[in-house]
């Protein structure tokens, strides 16, 4: 950094803190609404939810076989097989933002094309472990469900325009090579591995089952007073699971990999809801500094308008690894229609400004265009429809 | 020789290519130790999981963090006698 540089950043942090609204009960108000959304969520969301979540994207990384998936998207891969492994390979190829990139550009010059490649560049970020649970966890079953179908089904959808629109180029496109792979070698076989990860997924499920509405007395119910002695059991049997079939070594890469998925994510998560619930308000409703009618006149209701406004906000916006969850939640809590919250969330994480500018370096400006106009004009679309469901 | 660190900049990247550095000063390497970061020239290697790790042109390890006994036994395979 330029010594200039930094005495410019100095003088407006000092500006800014000269100019802070400190005796403003606005201000006041929504610094204290931002502290109770941190307090929310830590005692919400972190130790039952984020900890098992981690673990589970951990394990995914170092247990689950990327070059077996990198297969199915190799230059000589059926394209019918191709596609659909291209939208659901993000679940657990890309469990980390920057390694999206990379594999979207190895599939687009030396695997199966731009097509099951720009499936893989849409759907990877939406549809990794961490975003689908904290989704569902924070903005309800339906929302986290929703936004991992629309994801896929978009990603398929754009994929084979893609293709279409750029058939005569794709066709004079040479595989340039073959991808090195990474070298694995296990003892465990698949079952092994599918109990190890059901366990865990068990207890993720189980130990945030939901209270059922008062006087429900069906199975949700039941399931629920009995959520520990099952979260509990599942336990056990992961404990067992990693006991008999894995070695030390194996543990700590595992334990690793989760530390630093937590190293990544938690200190930006942090950040991201405090912001939010600064500008947009707490938990319960409180205010933050953007005022509620702002956000309804933009983004409230389920209009074409809103929708699009949402889908194109997002697709230039940069949202850090899962932040896009609370400010989310602050949006829908401040007016926002449930519509145009799905067209963010499916618009939001696959596209950024700066993402867009290395897409570009891939792709070249035309195709890179088309890429986020389909993003925008589908993930409009989508939130239509949602909208006018729920 | 020339060790190169394929990575786009992400947290494991970073960590392989402290690793790299710390086994080349501990051997008492003369090998130059590169970070490439643009994708286009991380695809020129055709990695495509990253961090990935270049000695004199050969990829030899991509999509983890190797080892630091195993960097030093590639070193020492790669570097002439005498």
């Amino acid at each position: 950094m330029k010594e200039r540089t930094k005495l410019l950043i100095m003088l407006a942090v000092f500006a800014a803190c000269w100019f802070l609204p400190v005796g403003s009960d606005r201000f006041m108000s929504a610094v204290g609404e931002g502290l109770k959304l941190l307090k929310w969520y830590t005692q919400e969301h972190v130790l039952l939810c984020l900890v098992p979540a981690f673990f589970i994207a951990g394990a995914i990384s170092v247990f689950v076989s990327q070059g077996a998936v990198m297969r199915y998207l190799g230059p000589s891969a059926s394209k019918i097989v191709a596609y659909p492994v291209a939208a659901v390979s993000g679940t657990i190829l890309a469990v980390c933002s920057c390694t999206v990139l990379p594999l979207f550009a190895s599939i687009h010059k030396r695997g199966a094309g731009l097509g099951p490649a720009s499936a893989f560049l849409y759907s990877g970020p939406a549809i990794n472990v961490l975003a689908i649970i904290l989704t569902a966890r924070v903005l309800g079953l339906e929302m986290g469900v929703a936004r991992a179908i629309g994801a896929v089904a978009f990603s398929v959808v754009i994929g084979l325009l893609m293709q279409l629109f750029f058939r005569k180029e794709e066709a004079a496109r040479q595989g340039e090579g073959v991808v090195v792979m990474p070298d694995e070698e296990t003892d465990r076989n698949l079952w092994q591995n599918g109990l190890y990860f059901a366990a865990m997924v068990g207890i993720l499920v189980f130990a945030n089952w939901g209270k059922p509405a008062e006087g429900d007395a069906g199975i949700w119910s039941t399931i629920h007073s009995a959520k520990w002695l099952v979260t509990g059991l599942f336990a056990l049997a992961l404990a067992g699971f990693i006991w008999r079939w894995f070695d030390k070594d194996e543990l700590s890469d595992w334990t690793e990999s989760s530390w630093t998925f937590a190293k990544q994510i938690m200190p930006l998560l942090f950040a991201g809801v405090l912001v939010a619930g600064f500008l947009l308000g707490g938990p319960e409703g409180g205010r933050g500094v953007m005022p509620n009618e702002w956000v309804g006149s933009m983004v409230g209701g389920n209009s074409l308008g809103a929708n699009l406004f949402a889908s194109v906000a997002g697709a230039f916006m940069y949202f850090a690894t899962l932040t896009e969850v609370p400010i989310l939640e602050g949006l829908i809590n401040s007016g926002m229609g449930k519509g145009p919250a799905l067209a963010l969330l499916l618009a939001g994480p696959a596209l950024s400004l700066p993402n867009m500018l290395v897409i570009r370096s891939v792709l070249g400006t035309t195709k890179t265009l088309v890429f986020i106009g389909l993003v925008v004009v589908l993930s409009t679309f989508a939130g239509l429809l949602y909208g006018a469901m729920f | 020789m020339k060790i190169e660190i394929l990575g786009t900049g992400c947290a494991k990247c970073k960590k392989l290519h402290r690793l790299v550095e710390k086994v080349v000063t501990d051997t008492g390497n003369d090998a130059e130790v590169t970070k490439v970061e643009k994708i286009e020239d991380i695809m020129k290697y055709g990695v495509a999981f990253t961090p990935a790790l270049v000695i004199d042109g050969t990829v030899k390890a991509a999509g983890g963090i190797p080892k630091a006994a195993q960097i030093e036994a590639w070193l020492e395979e790669d570097t002439p006698e005498g």
